[in-house]
């Protein structure tokens, strides 16, 4: 591959926050209608170099040129200025605006000193209509969206900066199926018409797809860069890593006899629209995925079992006895011994701006406390413990969740309900933009808690995920389970055309892939 | 859903407070004693709204001035004080022979007229210094303008510590502000529809006006945007100065006084606070509008006035108005009942 015209390079990048180096004399070049993937663990400088580009950070040292000349930026509206756009991963739109309003947020078309709403609103039906999401109305308010219509709006309002360079961060991380689909036609075209794509994701599948170019960050340096096909899967988490790779998910232990009472059992659950009498059981030892495209009530289902929604009718019986649950204060409590890691660690799962160990503490404050009053003695063993058991990396207990990487703050909101050793764990795609050697943690200790008895119910995302974790996957469409696949049942293509409500022939579905694809 | 659903749904707060305020106004106009004993005659209703409208603009004013700064999820604490002490100096200023002690007479035309221009410029001022402080020094904004309301009453106390006026005001402004005109249209409300058409709404569909909404939903996503935040939070403390300056004239003209009044101030600081609520302006930030808190100011006031024209005992009438106030703002939360999730309670 010869940089005959690169569009835009960086040289020499360092940045440090405090002691911590993000990046050390980064190096990376950017070419005009190429999709270029940037691969790393949480925490490898992938975050502040795309910053970096996109004019939110300032290096320490180095420089970047654009066009062979050397640029600047003072804040993001510069670098968009020189046309370097970032759909961010932490969604940049305002949330009391309307779709149009956000699309044309930088520059809305003026006349007379007032915004001319009428161009406003053709410029984002536009680019409403690039980005792959024509229906949607350009006056709904952003606060009225599903994540993972948000996340079109996202892209569409950077199609609407007409960029050169643009950086999509996990841009496909909170889309359901057959958004991702259209968003890869949307790059693919961008390609096409010379645009340069920084493309950052942890699916390898939708990098192998896509990229063009890769390039892997390890500890703030660019380890590697090579076409995309010429290295195999496993090279290549051996190069994010830097240690030799085994297989991601731990063995499956045999399938359980039938006759195992359930933990937790739901019968007939409903919150219309978006539950239709959900059934399921989930025994002690076992690992049940929910599958299934995005929005067909995985998330609800989590919470109506956790007592969020108000109005929901069925049973839900842990231990055999039949329970109503009304908050998510009556779930944790012993006599039913529920835990839920929740979706959003930022907002639901962790108080950033708080110490690492008042986090640990929340939910756990009546295990260490007599009377009110908490014992700080058996409160720090117990944080301890936990910050041992899943080998958190932070400095000390004391520093605020916000300073962990997206990794380790997952595994913060993991620890804090360990704390009260639950019976029943609900999870909510807990591997979301998280690094594979976290995702890896995550995995084992899922199977060792199920080993030691819990129930798990596992909402992912990410096929691979309950291909290679769970016992049994339960497809939910339009808020009701459409099919249970148990064992050597649960592969993709299976998944897939139950997740789409087609009657595919099961048993000849093709193999199961390989933990990695 | 059509267009206009859109619509209804990003004004619903503005819509809601005109509901509120129409019923009440309905309910007050019905039992009012002019109505009562003559029926619905073109001079009495003239005058109950000409009666209505001069009191209720200065508070609307003053609502107006609180939601700039409520849009950016801020507050302003020194509305009142700023109003105040525009009242001083308009009571200074606003006279018909501006410059005579200097040796220039501006005369009864253009002294009042720069007078009014002296007095918007103070308000300007102090809207100013409270961005200044707010988006510079990084002070909360309940803080900063806690701080500056008792500078800007320190300053008006000493330029006026008795109440009273220059013997040179110009009344006449007076006379042509509580005037109505075709028997039934109060001057004051042309007054502020003006207001409203020429300043606000240009300032609504304005770049910086946006930018002002956004910065109050979410500061950080405006600025990621590579959205003027600085410059629209800033803009939104001087329009709130400015508003409250324009109260502060507008209260010099009725009163032809000027008085550095601290009960005045703190009433009207709160009562905007209440009015804006009232308005539909959420106090998170981003959303509401200027008209909505307008509508608010009115239906505040209208509660009070109930209390009157229904011969409620005056011992108990602070209790109720209470009452009413917080059934009244309840009404704009009352959606959260029909939430079914309960994280959505949270914002």
């Amino acid at each position: 591959m010869v940089a005959t015209n690169p569009l835009f390079r960086m040289e020499g990048i360092s940045k440090r926050y405090g002691g911590v180096r993000a990046l050390e004399k980064a190096e990376l070049t950017v070419e005009a209608g190429r999709v270029h993937a940037i691969l790393g663990e949480n925490g490898a400088g992938k975050s502040t170099l795309i910053k970096t580009m996109a004019g939110v950070v300032v290096p320490d040292e180095g420089r970047m040129l654009l066009d062979g000349g050397e640029v600047t930026f003072r804040d993001p509206a510069a670098a968009n200025a020189a046309g370097i756009v970032c759909v961010f991963q932490e969604l940049s739109l305002i949330p009391e605006l309307s779709v149009a309003d956000n699309i044309v947020a930088s520059h809305p078309p003026t006349r007379f000193g007032m915004i001319d709403r009428g161009a406003q609103r053709r410029l984002a039906e536009e680019a409403l209509a690039r980005a792959g999401g024509a229906d949607i109305h350009p006056s709904t308010l952003i606060r009225d969206l599903s994540l993972s219509r948000r996340q079109i709006v996202e892209i569409a309002k950077a199609l609407a900066r007409k960029p050169r360079v643009l950086i999509l961060d996990e841009a496909t991380s909170a889309l359901s199926a057959s958004d991702v689909a259209s968003v890869f036609g949307v790059i693919k075209r961008l390609r096409d018409d010379g645009v340069a794509l920084l493309y950052i994701s942890h699916r390898m599948h939708e990098i192998a797809e896509l990229a063009d170019t890769c390039t892997v960050f390890r500890n703030g340096r660019n380890v590697a860069t090579y076409a995309a096909g010429t290295r195999t899967d496993e090279e290549v988490i051996e190069l994010m890593i830097g240690r030799e790779y085994h297989n991601v998910f731990p063995p499956k232990p045999p399938a359980q006899a039938a006759s195992v009472k359930p933990a937790l059992e739901v019968k007939n659950l409903t919150w219309s629209p978006r539950l239709n009498g959900v059934s399921l059981g989930v025994a002690p030892g076992e690992i049940v995925g929910l599958g299934g495209l995005d929005g067909q009530g995985q998330r609800e289902l989590l919470l109506a079992l956790f007592g969020v929604l108000r109005g929901t009718s069925g049973d839900i019986i842990v231990d055999g006895r039949t329970v109503s649950i009304n908050s998510p204060r009556e779930a944790k409590d012993d006599s039913i011994g529920m835990a839920l890691i929740p979706e959003d660690r930022k907002t639901e799962g962790l108080m950033l701006p708080m110490a690492v160990r008042d986090n640990l503490s929340f939910a756990a404050m009546s295990m260490f406390s007599k009377a009110g009053i908490i014992d700080r003695g058996a409160e720090k063993q117990a944080i301890d413990e936990m910050i041992k058991l899943l080998a958190i990396k932070t400095d000390g207990i004391a520093v605020p969740a916000g300073s962990l990487s997206g990794g380790n703050q997952q595994k913060l909101v993991i620890a804090k309900w360990l704390m009260r050793k639950p019976r029943i764990i609900l999870l909510n795609d807990p591997t979301r933009g998280i690094d594979v050697g976290t995702k890896q943690e995550i995995y084992q200790l899922l199977r060792k808690l199920a080993d030691d008895g819990a129930a798990i119910i596992l909402y992912s995302t990410d096929y691979d995920e309950l291909i290679g974790c769970c016992d049994k996957v339960l497809v939910m469409y339009d808020g009701a389970v459409r099919r249970t696949l148990v064992g050597p049942e649960i592969t993709e293509r299976a998944l897939i055309a139950s997740a789409l409500n087609i009657d595919a022939d099961i048993e000849g579905a093709g193999a199961a892939r390989p933990a990695v694809s | 859903m059509s267009e206009w659903r859109y619509w209804f749904n990003s004004q619903r707060g503005t819509l809601l407070a005109l509901a509120i305020f129409l019923l009440m106004f309905a309910i007050y106009i019905a039992n009012h004693p002019a109505i009562a004993n003559n029926g619905y005659t073109v001079q009495g209703v003239g005058n109950v709204l000409q009666t209505a409208a001069n009191k209720g603009i200065l508070l609307a004013l003053i609502a107006i001035a609180q939601t700039f700064v409520v849009l950016t999820a801020g507050i302003d604490l020194s509305v009142g004080m700023i109003f105040v002490l525009c009242n001083v100096v308009a009571s200074f200023v606003v006279v018909t022979n501006l410059g005579a002690p200097l040796g220039f007479n501006l005369g009864p035309v253009a002294g009042p007229a720069v007078g009014i221009v002296i007095v918007l410029l103070v308000g300007i001022a102090c809207g100013a210094l409270n961005g200044a402080i707010v988006i510079f020094g990084r002070l909360q904004p309940i803080v900063a303008t806690i701080a500056t309301s008792a500078v800007f009453f320190g300053i008006a106390l000493w330029m006026r510590p008795q109440p009273g006026a220059t013997p040179e005001f110009a009344k006449a402004l007076g006379k042509a502000m509580l005037t109505k005109y075709w028997g039934v249209l109060p001057a004051s409300m042309v007054f502020l529809v003006i207001v409203i058409v020429l300043l606000w709404i240009p300032y609504r569909r304005s770049v910086l006006g946006r930018a002002t909404y956004a910065v109050g939903s979410s500061e950080a996503a405006a600025y990621m945007s590579g959205m003027p935040i600085r410059s629209a939070k800033f803009l939104a403390y001087v329009w709130s100065g400015f508003f409250s300056g324009l109260g502060g004239l507008y209260i010099t003209f009725v009163t032809s006084s000027g008085q550095a009044d601290q009960a005045a101030a703190g009433t009207y600081t709160l009562n905007s606070i209440a009015a804006v609520v009232l308005g539909g302006v959420s106090l998170f930030g981003g959303r509401g509008s200027a008209v909505g808190a307008v509508f608010g100011a009115f239906a505040f006031l209208t509660i009070k006035d109930l209390m009157f024209v229904l011969n409620v005992d005056p011992l108990y009438q602070p209790l109720l108005q209470g009452i009413v106030l917080l059934i009244a703002v309840s009404i704009g939360s009352a959606r959260l009942f029909q939430v079914r999730n309960r994280l959505e309670l949270f914002g």
